[in-house]
């Protein structure tokens, strides 16, 4: 922190865009980043950061190419999250069918894996386009980043092909292998799901938290794949989106049977499934409030200005209050209709009720993300996850002592209307990270508007593809509609 | 050294993409001329022989992705740059069979949804390898002009021309002979084996020409290909031993040895791509203004070791992992119940 506060002194100094003679150690700088380090990176220095990109770029296409980019991932996470979490759900009956052999426990195995095959196929195809997409889009961004966080990709590939196999042989070796070795096989589908997504999560975590370069000339040099890939957001980013996959998937799975239980309270099929899954849904929805606070805390450190964002901090504060809902408005810097609560905002961040936490004040105009986006999206996200872990913690309570309390016609209509919760607060929790590190897409480094593509037109192919994600949805959504008819 | 490590496996990947999923491929576009009695018993088959396995080959294509951007991350941009329009519908393509695929084999109903899936399995089925074709051909061709140049110039007529358009064709019949030879083993119902033995017969003809054609649209668009093929050894010699693997390979037919016509077949195409890498080393991306060589776009030396450390440990867990999903699922006479 002091070094940094020093080398501001001198103007020739001022980290990476805002000169280009200068030289960062990405590798060095992680552990010397304090909130205040960070913040007074860009506060000093000649803050007119040339943008020659989005002088050629029409930002029409601009818009295009991150629309297509949202679109497509926020496509693939539902898919990925369902490719992680369901093979454990369906482990778990699969194991009660082998052990106890009522007939409830196969019917049920194979019903969810025939719902989950069309996921898996779907998961794959998305994920696909992306790696394309990630070229197709951003050339200008892979062709520094690639080498660099690449890294976790290679090994990706690796998950992917043991899960492709796995799969194979889990929905198609029914009576070709050994009964225990095919449920092996499931398991394997999920360990490798889990391990391709945390993979994944080092990539998206080097773009917030970026390590293993010097930024010389506007250039990395003397990568080091090793410690990008191991970044110091990594691994928090990482156990979040598992446990939320988790979290979503067993409430998703959970409210379809609920419904199936509100239409034919005697089914066997029905309960079971109900009770496997809110058990899993209400597990992970318990800790993910608890692990939330712990990323939160890390991105107040790494990300001030996310942080900020995220909590429509303005003006840096001592004992700085917590904003809870309210709509946020950059030209008054105000937040219309929040709730505070003095000092929370410092608690939460750094355990402390009377500590600093710097606001937006702190960073120049155009280095703010898109502030009501980002702060609406962290309430929905925090606003579900509250609300997940309270059903959670009562359904845990009742399926140890009181298991009928599920069955009452309210808890089931509860868990209905749950469904589709878990996935929304993905979502909007993918929003406050993507969008909440605008204009940056490697924080710090490099901006969204030098990454994109030269190709005028995006338009086009964003319009195309969403056309084709919005078809799919729709077919997915219909085909799990008949199947569901179909069983119950 | 390191580079050329990398770039081994980067065409191993292409080679074993286009040896499995192109197979996967080639048997949807097989599916569109199923007809007759017995068409019903033949889309059978086919989604039979794709099912379990068409998730795993189509990991090949990721792996040579992420080798592209972490090995040669110069030519993953300028690919993705200039060939935007085809690597856009080849995904298309991509999605579209896939869950085309899932979404016939899943859905308990029989209805007339099942027409439009045979129908997007079929068309996406040739799109695909069309426009991997097209890329092929074009980034070989290299008719590139940077993007001053005006949208035409420097993202259609790059890849729109008759070369990059003839190697599809080429890469779409390549694909579909595959399928056919693999498929014969498919069944041991002998008016159906007959089926695909006259499906095999066809594509192999069709795939001659689509080859001859390939070299007279090189000199039309102003390549010396077959100048190209007589300079290197290599390819010259994987072209003579592709062609002459036919004999064996249709000796083999017709004494029905199922397995050795799979082997040898797929030997043939191996041939016809090892000729097509020697014709391109050390080029990657052969672009006008900027040629780009496996050297030339190599990433940093730290990048590439740690991504050959992650290539070798990870075909020591795949390989194996492969082998027991193609036992399982080829090599064993039990059928599903
Ligand atoms: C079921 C889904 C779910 C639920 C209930 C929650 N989250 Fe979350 N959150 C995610 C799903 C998610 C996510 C989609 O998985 C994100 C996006 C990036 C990531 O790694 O996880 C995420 C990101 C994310 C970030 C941004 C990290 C960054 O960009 O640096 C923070 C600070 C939190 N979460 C905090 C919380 C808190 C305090 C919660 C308390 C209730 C919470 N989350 C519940
Ligand atoms: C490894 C994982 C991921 C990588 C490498 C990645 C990469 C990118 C890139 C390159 C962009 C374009 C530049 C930008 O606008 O920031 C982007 C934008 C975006 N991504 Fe991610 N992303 C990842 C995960 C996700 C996921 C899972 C979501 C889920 C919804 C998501 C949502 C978005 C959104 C909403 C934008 C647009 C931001 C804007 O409005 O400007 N990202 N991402
Ligand atoms: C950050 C959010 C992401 C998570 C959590 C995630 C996780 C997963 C998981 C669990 C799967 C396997 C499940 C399935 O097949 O349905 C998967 C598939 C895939 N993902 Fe993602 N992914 C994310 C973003 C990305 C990005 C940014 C890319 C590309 C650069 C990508 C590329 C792929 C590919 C290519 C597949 C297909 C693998 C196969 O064929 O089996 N994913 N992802």
């Amino acid at each position: 922190m002091k070094q940094f506060s020093k080398e501001c002194a001198s103007p020739s100094s001022i980290p990476r865009k805002l000169s280009t003679q200068a030289v960062v150690s990405a590798r060095a700088a992680p552990r010397q980043i304090g909130s205040y380090a960070v913040h007074a990176m860009f506060t000093c220095g000649p803050l007119e950061s040339p943008r020659p990109a989005e002088l050629t770029t029409p930002v029409t296409d601009l818009f295009a190419a991150r629309s297509q980019m949202a679109i497509s991932l926020g496509f693939h996470i539902v898919f990925a999250s369902i490719g992680m979490a369901m093979p454990f759900v369906m482990a778990i009956s699969h194991w009660r069918w082998l052990r106890t052999k009522e007939p409830v426990y196969l019917d049920l195995t194979k019903a969810w894996s025939k719902g989950v095959a069309i996921f898996f196929a779907t998961g794959a195809v998305s994920g696909t386009v992306l790696s394309f997409e990630l070229g197709l889009l951003w050339p200008n961004f892979m062709e520094y980043a690639g080498p660099i966080s690449g890294l976790p990709f290679a090994w990706e590939g690796t998950a992917f092909f043991l899960e492709a196999i796995a799969l194979g042989i889990f929905l198609y070796g029914w009576n070709r292998v050994h009964p225990w070795a095919h449920w092996a096989s499931g398991v394997v589908v999920g360990l490798s799901g889990v391990a391709s997504a945390l993979f994944v999560i080092c990539a998206n975590a080097w773009m917030n938290a970026p390590a293993g370069f010097d930024w010389v000339d506007g250039k990395p040099i003397n990568i080091d794949p090793v410690a990008a890939m191991f970044n110091r957001a990594a691994l928090h980013q990482g156990l979040h989106m598992t446990i939320a996959a988790f979290c979503a998937t067993g409430y998703a799975v959970a409210g379809i049977h609920a419904i199936g239980l509100l239409k034919n309270p005697a089914s066997a099929f029905h309960a079971s499934a109900f009770r496997i899954a809110v058990f899993i849904g209400a597990l992970a929805a318990v800790v993910q409030p608890l692990h939330g606070d712990r990323l939160a805390k890390q991105t107040a450190v790494l990300q001030p200005a996310k942080f900020a964002a995220m909590e429509s901090l303005f003006r840096t504060a001592k004992g700085a209050p917590l904003t809870i809902g309210g709509i946020p408005s950059e030209e008054t810097q105000t937040v219309r209709y929040g709730i505070e609560i003095p000092g929370l905002l410092s608690f939460l961040a750094h355990g402390d009720f009377d500590a600093v936490v710097p606001g937006l004040d702190q960073f120049p105009r155009e280095h703010w993300p898109p502030i009501a986006v980002t702060h609406i999206a962290f309430q929905i996200m925090v606003g579900i996850g509250v609300l997940l872990a309270a059903i959670g913690a009562w359904s845990l309570f009742a399926l140890w002592r009181r298991p009928v309390w599920l069955h009452s016609r309210k808890a089931l209509w509860l868990f209905a209307l749950c469904t589709p919760l878990g996935f929304i607060a993905i979502e909007a929790g993918w929003t406050v990270t993507e969008v909440g590190r605008q204009p940056w897409i490697i924080y710090g480094y490099m901006k969204t508007s030098e990454a994109v593509t030269p190709m005028p037109g995006l338009v086009y192919p964003m319009m195309g593809f969403t056309a084709v994600y919005l078809l799919l949805a729709f077919i997915v959504t219909w085909l799990l509609v008949r199947q569901f008819r179909h069983v119950g | 050294m390191l580079v050329d490590l990398i770039a081994l496996f980067l065409a191993a990947s292409i080679l074993l993409y286009s040896l499995l999923a192109g197979a996967d491929f080639g048997a949807g576009m097989l599916e569109a001329f199923v007809r007759g009695d017995r068409a019903e018993e033949e889309r059978k088959i086919i989604s039979h022989a794709i099912g379990p396995v068409w998730e795993a080959n189509h990991v090949w294509l990721i792996l040579a992705i992420v080798i592209l951007f972490m090995g040669f991350p110069k030519a993953y941009t300028a690919l993705s740059i200039t060939f935007h329009i085809p690597l856009a519908l080849m995904l298309l393509g991509v999605v579209l069979r896939g869950c085309a695929f899932a979404f016939r084999h899943y859905d308990v109903a029989r209805d007339r949804a099942h027409l439009y899936y045979a129908a997007i399995f079929v068309l996406s089925s040739f799109l695909a390898p069309l426009m991997l074709g097209i890329v092929a051909g074009a980034s070989l061709l290299g008719a590139t002009s940077p993007p001053e140049a005006g949208f035409y110039a420097a993202f259609v007529r790059p890849w729109a021309n008759l070369f990059s358009f003839a190697v599809g064709v080429f890469t779409c019949v390549l694909f579909a002979f595959l399928a056919a030879v693999y498929l014969i083993g498919e069944t041991t119902d002998p008016p159906i084996q007959r089926i695909f033995v006259r499906r095999a017969i066809i594509t192999n003809v069709l795939a001659i020409l689509a080859g001859i054609a390939v070299f007279l649209a090189a000199e039309f668009d102003g390549l010396a290909l077959a100048r190209m093929f007589a300079g290197r050894a290599l390819s010259l010699g994987s072209m003579i031993g592709a062609t002459v693997l036919l004999v064996p390979l249709w000796v083999a037919v017709k004494r029905h040895r199922t397995h050795l016509a799979r082997v040898l077949v797929a030997g043939q195409v191996a041939l016809v791509l090892i000729g097509w890498f020697r014709l391109q080393y050390p080029i990657i991306f052969n672009s006008r203004s900027d040629p780009l060589t496996i050297y030339t776009a190599a990433a940093p030396d730290p990048a590439l070791r740690y991504l050959l450390y992650a290539l070798v440990v990870g075909s020591l867990i795949i390989f194996p992992a492969l082998f027991y999903l193609l036992k399982v699922f080829k090599w064993s006479a039990t059928q599903e119940a």
